[in-house]
């Protein structure tokens, strides 16, 4: 104040305060806005807030649930759960990295890759975490390591649980395989259902049960800091393992099915015609599922898409056949439902067949011609001719409607994805691809030849109604699913498909005697596996053209080559009065139903019913001369 | 015992003591129960309480005579530090005097706002447009120079406690206007000389989201921090958000967050108050000042301590860009409680004196 000069005191004041007042005003609407800021955060966004901090703070760490096992009916394991080791490290806990490294060294074996891999790491990773040393270490390792464990801080012996089908290549066909869920199957599960687990059924049983299989997903609520760095564990929910599966397959059976199918690329069904439980389901060739669990090297999966004999495809229930003679089982008891029909009249057989006003010949396998057969002598000596004019009679109509209810051209509901239809035609089928329907196509429907295809899961449905009554069950593998923990058994319930609609029960016994006789008598085209078989055995066998014959040409089996030869059919069930398994089975370019197909069945049925594993006798008896 | 005798405020002394035993609870809860930590702060509150007590004996004719010298001082120290800085490659803003590191920019937070006060209580206000040239010249380049450091925060402040004694000193509304229309065409020009970080901070304040693990992260994880505070608090020594290192820099500049989420609404209006408490204190003590020099000074004083708290907690609420200033009393370490309490001293000795002189 000393050296100020005298000055408008009163002026400087007001103005002073006039700007005091202005800053004052300021100042309270700042603080204002900062009170309702506070207010807006911690009440109004308190809940969102409060949220994001739990989340900060805990993080729920899923346990993967070990996955159902599948076994077959007696117990025998087809898919199991094996233990991968894996050697980790924490690099926080080890106070000499070097030495550690050179003791761990001597206990498992540690390649140059592994260790810069680890070094990688070890520069990358935070210190607390856990890097990967050594995986899939055997169990031999794992076991030394477990033993010298305690000796050791910061080493850590990881368990992780991989799919494994300890039969390899073992009914691969109907099992499937798990593999590393892809970028598509991670937008299609449930993400909450598969946090944390790392395969997914891509095939087969595993595909189709992948929810009885799949178990609960556990997890530890860790509370974590901003590193990661876990601190302790605030809850556990454990995890539920998935439902074990047995099925109604005999992994027994089933190999024999294979071993006697060998090289050769074909198929076999065995089914309980009273339940649809499937016995055997073969398709050969086979391969080892094991690979593709993992995640399969290109050069392999490429061999196996390139081998001519197609092992991938799913003959038994993709494979999809001209069902041949075959199709005289069911259109002979067609016949004898027909009004009228009279299965005595003897019909003349010449050999060949032709429409009238046509000068196409429809020729009969049997040169020459069978002569005057009935409907029994037509089935049992599987005359062409005779089915030929029973189509004719029938009409395509006709067939349709008596076969629709057997489940051609029909999906049989089996428990697995992508079966195939098969083809059922008829006029109204081939109009809706434009085509037209030509008479002829009618008269070789009555032999199964043409347009209409099965497969081999159908065949041995089919085949199963004749044997109950007519009344066809849905075939089905799994017999029970069981809670690995509580035991608890859910039996799989049969279903019925269709019922077979029938005038005369009679008629079905009659065709069930002409389709016996097939086997058992010595002008039937099975009594090569028929004659000296001790329980009774009704079947049919069939031979499905490859390449058509032209007209006036004869085929040779021996001057065609192996591809185009004829597939061997053989549709069967036994024994006949108390049916107990019906088989089909199918040999591509086997040649001749008869001496291909029907004694891998009469090996099947052997098997089941007299608990027998030799060679079946029929192999030891030449073909005889009624070889269809 | 009589605080007027010791030129103490007993309004202003009992606020500060009672933000000083919150601050050490507060300090001990953000450092993650560090013992050490604590009693650093409260050495340093000691200090500052020492500093306030000096201070506030000294008559406030002392304080406008040596204006001008503490200014030139403070801008040669300024020089050192930028040499300093420009030898040794990098951000540069300590003085090492060998037993104390000491920062010369804090010292500007008193000595722009004396200066200026003194510069323009010479002559009549409201000052003419020639003298407010010169005083905006003398608060404008100490500030660019704590910028060059760089340090934003104080840069900000010693700029804005220039700024409310040229306000307060009747600058005209029509200058004002001039001047906020300049700053509204430069600013493109400024932000093009921002550091990318700097840049940055203001991107973030308005979608903290965008880069959630980035520049938005601090924003975003103090937010979470107040907002789950809610309206009680999780209580003492339960911020997650800080002791599971969340939140970054909890017990220095983001240590309200870990206050409010601690103590909820209630305890951080409890805080807010003591501040505006202080802050209203000051400002009446700068309306009953007598003379030009002491009333400018004491409002510019009370008023950069609330610009220090508001763009403290208006940052850390997610209303503000991170600029790095501390909450003053609170946030542990650094020197700024020094020059907080010396200014509180200033403001105490306004106060008594004047009340004495009487």
């Amino acid at each position: 104040m000393l050296n100020i000069p005298i000055k408008d005191h009163f002026r400087e004041t007001r103005l002073f305060n006039a700007r005091l007042s202005v800053i004052g005003v300021i100042v309270v609407t700042l603080i204002f806005a900062l009170v309702l800021r506070l207010a807006y955060l911690q009440v109004f966004a308190h809940r969102h807030y409060e949220t994001l901090s739990q989340a900060n703070r805990v993080k729920p760490i899923p346990i993967q649930p070990p996955r159902g096992l599948i076994l077959d009916r007696n117990g025998v394991l087809l898919a199991q759960n094996y233990p991968v080791y894996t050697l980790e490290i924490i690099p926080e806990q080890v106070d000499d990295m070097n030495s550690l490294l050179e003791e761990l060294g001597r206990l498992v074996n540690l390649n140059e890759a592994d260790l810069r891999n680890f070094q990688k790491q070890l520069r990358e990773r935070p210190r607390f975490e856990n890097l990967v040393l050594r995986s899939h270490l055997t169990e031999e390792e794992a076991a030394r390591l477990a033993v010298k464990r305690t000796y050791f801080s910061g080493v850590e012996l990881e368990a992780r649980l991989r799919r494994h089908y300890p039969l390899g290549g073992l009914g691969v066909h109907f099992l499937g395989y798990v593999g590393r869920i892809n970028e598509q199957e991670q937008e299609q599960v449930d993400k909450a259902a598969y946090r944390g687990i790392e395969y997914i059924g891509k095939l087969g049983l595993e595909a189709s049960y992948e929810k009885t299989l799949l178990g609960q997903v556990g997890f530890e609520k860790v509370e974590t800091n901003a590193h990661g760095r876990s601190l302790r564990i605030l809850e556990r929910i454990a995890p539920v393992a998935g439902k074990n599966i047995y099925l109604s397959i005999d992994a027994r059976l089933q190999a024999l099915a294979e071993q006697t199918l060998g090289k050769r690329r074909g198929a076999v069904i065995a089914m309980e015609p009273a339940t649809g439980a499937i016995l055997a389901f073969v398709s050969t060739p086979t391969y080892d599922p094991n690979p593709f669990v993992q995640g399969i090297d290109p050069e392999s999966y490429d061999a196996l898409l390139k081998d001519p004999d197609k092992p991938l495809i799913n003959r038994a229930l993709n494979g999809q056949y001209s069902p041949g003679s075959t199709i005289k089982a069911f259109l002979g008891l067609a016949a004898l439902e027909q009004d009228g029909f009279d299965p005595n009249r003897p019909v003349s057989c010449p050999g060949w067949f032709t429409l009238p006003g046509s000068a196409h010949q429809f020729r009969d396998w049997k040169k020459g011609g069978h002569g005057a057969v009935n409907l029994h002598d037509a089935v049992v000596q599987s005359c062409d001719v005779y089915f030929y004019k029973l189509a004719v009679a029938m009409n395509i109509d006709g067939m349709k409607r008596f076969l629709a209810p057997f489940g051609f051209g029909k999906k049989t509901g089996v428990d697995l994805f992508n079966e195939s239809d098969g083809i059922l035609p008829s006029p109204e089928w081939k109009a809706a691809r434009k085509q037209v329907w030509y008479p002829g196509e009618t008269v070789i429907t009555g032999i199964g030849q043409g347009s209409i295809l099965v497969t081999p899961l159908q065949l041995a449905d089919a085949m199963s109604a004749l044997a109950n009554q007519g009344v066809r069950m849905k075939p089905q593998l799994v017999r029970a699913i069981v809670d690995a923990k509580t035991q608890a058994r859910r039996e799989t319930e049969p279903v019925i498909a269709t019922q077979i609609p029938l005038k005369d029960r009679r008629n079905l016994e009659i065709q069930i005697q002409n389709l016996t006789d097939v086997v058992h008598t010595n002008r039937g085209t099975a009594y090569g596996i028929g004659h000296n078989s001790p329980y009774k055995i009704a079947g049919k066998t069939g031979t499905a053209q490859v390449k058509t014959v032209a007209q006036g040409q004869s085929y040779s089996e021996k001057a065609t080559p192996e591809r185009f030869r004829d597939h061997a059919l053989f549709v069967s069930f036994a024994p006949v009065g108390d049916p107990k398994v019906a088989v089909s089975v199918i040999v591509e370019n086997g040649g001749h139903g008869s001496s291909a197909a029907a004694p891998i069945a009469r090996k099947v049925m052997d098997y089941l019913l007299l608990g027998k594993t030799a060679a079946p006798p029929g192999e030891a008896k030449p073909a005889t001369e009624n070889d269809e | 015992m009589n605080l007027e005798r010791l030129h103490l405020d007993k309004t202003l002394f009992a606020a500060l003591l009672g933000m000083a035993a919150i601050s050490l609870f507060v300090v001990y809860s953000a450092s993650a129960r560090d013992l050490d930590a604590t009693l650093g702060h409260l050495l340093r509150l000691l200090l500052g309480f020492g500093v306030l007590l000096a201070v506030a004996q000294i008559r406030p004719e002392f304080y406008e005579r040596w204006s001008p010298y503490l200014f030139i001082a403070g801008m040669l120290l300024l020089v050192a530090v930028l040499a300093l800085g420009v030898i040794g490659k990098g951000a540069q803003r300590w003085l090492n005097l060998g037993f104390l590191r000491f920062q010369p920019a804090e010292i500007m937070k008193l000595a722009v706002p004396m200066m200026l006060s003194w510069y323009l209580a010479r002559k009549n206000l409201p000052p003419s447009l020639g003298r407010l040239a010169i005083a905006f010249i003398l608060m404008a380049v100490p500030a660019l120079m704590i910028i060059k450091q760089p340090d934003l925060g104080t840069a900000l402040l010693v700029f804005g406690a220039g700024t409310f004694v040229l306000f307060l000193g009747g600058m005209r509304w029509r200058v004002i206007l001039t001047l906020l229309a300049i700053v509204a065409v430069a600013a493109p020009f400024a932000w093009s000389h921002l550091h990318d970080y700097q840049r940055q901070r203001i991107f973030t304040l308005f979608d903290p989201e965008a880069d959630p693990l980035g520049t938005g992260y601090h924003t975003i994880q103090s937010m979470i921090a107040v907002g789950s505070g809610g309206l009680y608090g999780k209580g003492w020594l339960n911020s997650s958000q800080a002791h599971l290192d969340y939140l970054p820099e909890s017990s220095t500049d983001f240590i309200f967050a870990v206050f409010a989420e601690e103590f909820g609404l209630i305890g951080s209006l409890l805080l807010v108050a003591i501040y505006v408490l202080i802050v209203a204190r000051g400002m009446l003590i700068a309306y009953l000042a007598k003379d030009s020099y002491t009333r400018l000074l004491a409002g510019s004083l009370s008023l950069t301590f609330f610009l220090y708290f508001f763009v403290n907690m208006g940052m850390v609420t997610g209303i503000l860009p991170i600029v790095g200033i501390p909450l003053p009393m609170m946030s542990y370490g650094g020197t700024s409680i020094v020059t907080v309490m010396a200014a509180f001293g200033i403001l105490m000795s306004i106060q008594t004196h004047r009340k004495i002189a009487e």
